[in-house]
């Protein structure tokens, strides 16, 4: 019937295990103590300044876009301090394939743009909704939000799908080169 | 009614995140595709209906009124253009999926193709209902970025340098576009199309001039007018058939609509355009002039497309109601007849192991169906009675033929370029399917989707394009009441007073 192989989808789209900074590393000339322990630091911070963006967009210059983009960045900075190390790929470690991720986020802004729809309001109309948080004072809320909820999920997605495609990705097939070279 | 608008390009989207979800499960990715498409044509359908009957339907976003919201409109010509597309679209992913199926079996599944192609398809969608020339601008947005990753994917170094050659030229147009918008608003302040008609009036007419050729050279580009169609017949033969079929039917159409959108409504003219007549011979007669010249089947056809798109800036560039009409005619059946060529050719070349018209022969013999199957759709293009394509050039010569004396030598040159088109097809017909039998030729890059050798075709890949043969014979069929939409359809556009209050109110 076919004189093809079937696509080896498995092997390169599996999750690999967790994002962590590298626990035991080899090849210490690789590490720079000064980058690892101020992502450690940094890592939870931006994504919180992520987050801020994120809830601000509506009247403040941020937003989902720019939000992802900052969590991304968290990311790509995790990625460079944990860099790849022998036998610890940090770069390519999710719990969570970037694909997903952006699946997600589509289908968050897609549903919540046509969900007014079902209230008989136009598509991507939004609704508001005003809480008095005791400390922060009057807090708006904007239905749109979930759209950018949802972009912000995408670009993350997006985010990592690059670092692994050009980034582990490209340094995994460096080493398979190198391994091709140096074997029989 | 006004929900229902925005469907077409909402639904393709919620496909595709719906898709990239589903990545491990072929079949549910399949089903996704085809339930989405099958859903938009549907709607299309509704829409035109409703446009025809009551008028454009209108839908604000987010419930902001033009000019300052964006709004989505279906009137007759983009509902129609919709429906037709979604329909072919539907047609190739069919085909698309029974082509995977017999290359790779039935459970492998891909990450990538099912959702960059409901996402082309969003992106076609929202160019033919955005009322606004940004969004028109995010609309080819959408649409070249799915295409840049169809043409390149699964690809060998050669294919990747004319994949660069679409990508450049792609980007290029784009930045012209994005710069036209620019100096548009700082004309106007505005970017909506029907709030556009009325203030771009007031503009100095050195200006409006320069703003009307910038669209013009912007959307020449992605409709491949000579002389800016260079890069057609360089990348799309490099795609698979599918993506080729996709990209031949649709994109270049997608181009010529915006065209004629925008000459129409923002920029009319009084008379016959001469700089559009120029444009429309050079494009008829060397796109059928390249034609001939070419060995390569895909080729041949990408030439006979520029050529035709010539055919369409024609019937613009008579101004008036019936050259408007058969323009959009013609696109319908075009978008039709030029999928479904490609498609045959994709059967051919895996029937034959080839592109090269000189290394096939005999094909008759062995395979009647396909003969029969490439023969309609040619004898379609060329426009011999009693096809589609002969309904569409009927209605462009009686608008070139009232329209004056420049249009009616034009004219000319459209029967010229017929004639050209069948001996094109006629020569590919005997060199192809008659003559000795010659052996197919084996597969000579089992990693690359381009040429596949001897492969087997399963059954849905005949099955859509037989499909999309008993659609371009409908047209024909239909041809009394779709020329009536049609020609309505120019006599709206060229009174734009239908769609401008309809927008504004």
């Amino acid at each position: 019937m076919s004189n093809r192989e079937p696509v080896p989808f498995a092997q390169w789209d599996e999750p690999e295990g967790e994002w962590t900074l590298p626990g035991a590393c080899p090849v210490r000339s690789n590490r720079t103590l000064m980058l690892e322990a101020a992502a450690r630091f940094l890592f939870p911070t931006v994504l919180v300044f992520s987050v801020y963006l994120l809830i601000v967009g509506h009247y403040a210059p941020g937003g989902g876009f720019p939000g992802g983009l900052v969590a991304g960045l968290a990311f790509v900075l995790r990625y460079i301090a944990g860099g790849e190390s022998e036998g610890a790929e940090i770069g390519s470690r999710f719990v969570v394939r970037p694909p997903v991720l952006m699946g997600l986020g589509l289908l968050v802004a897609v549903v919540s743009a046509l969900a007014p729809a079902a209230f008989g309001a136009p598509v991507l109309a939004s609704a508001k909704v005003s809480f008095d948080i005791p400390l922060i004072g009057t807090v708006d809320l904007v239905s749109s939000l979930l759209i950018d909820i949802g972009v912000y999920l995408l670009i993350i997605g997006v985010v990592l799908d690059l670092l692994r495609s050009l980034g582990s990705g490209i340094e995994r097939d460096a080493r398979e080169a190198a391994g091709e070279e140096a074997g029989p | 009614m006004s929900t229902l608008v925005t469907l077409p390009v909402l639904l393709p989207i919620l496909g595709a995140a719906l898709t990239v979800l589903a990545a491990r499960s072929a079949r549910t990715q399949r089903l996704i595709g085809i339930v989405v498409l099958a859903a938009v044509s549907v709607v299309a359908a509704v829409l035109l209906v409703a446009a025809d009957r009551t008028g454009p339907v209108v839908a604000e976003l987010g419930g902001w009124p033009a000019p300052v919201g964006i709004v989505l409109v279906a009137d007759r010509l983009s509902a129609l253009l919709l429906l037709i597309s979604t329909v072919v679209t539907l047609a190739v992913l069919v085909y698309a999926i029974g082509q995977r199926i017999s290359d790779y079996g039935r459970e492998t599944a891909s990450t990538t193709f099912h959702p960059i192609f409901l996402l082309l398809s969003t992106g076609v969608s929202l160019a033919y209902l955005t009322g606004d020339l940004f969004s028109l601008f995010v609309a080819f947005e959408i649409m070249l970025a799915a295409s840049y990753v169809l043409i390149t994917r699964r690809t060998n170094a050669s294919r990747i340098r004319s994949g660069m050659t679409y990508v450049i030229i792609s980007l290029t147009s784009s930045l012209l576009f994005l710069t036209t918008i620019a100096l548009v608003y700082a004309a106007t302040g505005t970017v909506n199309l029907a709030d556009l008609a009325g203030r771009v009036a007031a503009l100095p007419e050195g200006l409006r001039t320069l703003l009307s050729m910038l669209t013009i050279v912007t959307f020449g580009i992605k409709a491949a007018m000579v002389p800016l169609h260079f890069w057609l017949p360089d990348s799309y033969p490099n795609a698979p058939a599918p993506v080729t079929a996709l990209f031949a039917g649709l994109l270049t159409k997608v181009g010529v609509y915006a065209l004629l959108r925008t000459q129409t409504l923002v920029f009319p003219g009084t008379g016959p355009s001469t700089v559009l007549l120029v444009l429309a011979v050079l494009t008829m007669v060397v796109g059928a002039l390249g034609a001939l010249a070419q060995d390569d089947l895909n080729r041949l056809l990408s030439f006979l497309l520029v050529s035709h798109i010539g055919f369409m800036l024609f019937g613009l560039a008579v101004y008036d109601a019936r050259g408007a009409g058969g323009t959009a005619l013609y696109i319908v059946h075009h978008i039709t007849v030029q999928a479904t060529l490609f498609l045959v050719s994709g059967l051919i070349t895996r029937r034959t192991g080839t592109v090269s018209i000189d290394a096939m022969g005999g094909l008759a013999r062995r395979s009647p169906a396909l003969a029969v199957l490439f023969a309609v759709p040619a004898l379609t293009l060329a426009g011999i009675p009693p096809t589609s394509g002969f309904v569409a050039k009927l209605a462009l010569l009686q608008a070139g033929a009232t329209g004056g004396a420049a249009t009616a030598v034009v004219a000319g040159f459209v029967v010229l370029a017929s004639l050209l088109t069948l001996y094109a097809m006629v020569r590919v017909w005997v060199r192809v399917f008659w003559g000795t039998e010659k052996e197919p030729l084996p597969d000579p890059d089992p990693t690359d989707e381009l040429v596949v050798g001897t492969a087997r075709a399963s059954r849905p890949m005949y099955a859509a394009t037989v499909a999309l043969v008993a659609v371009s014979t409908a047209i024909a069929v239909a041809a009394g009441p779709l020329s009536a939409i049609t020609e309505q359809a120019g006599a709206d556009l060229m009174a734009r007073t239908p769609y401008i209050e309809a927008v504004l109110g």
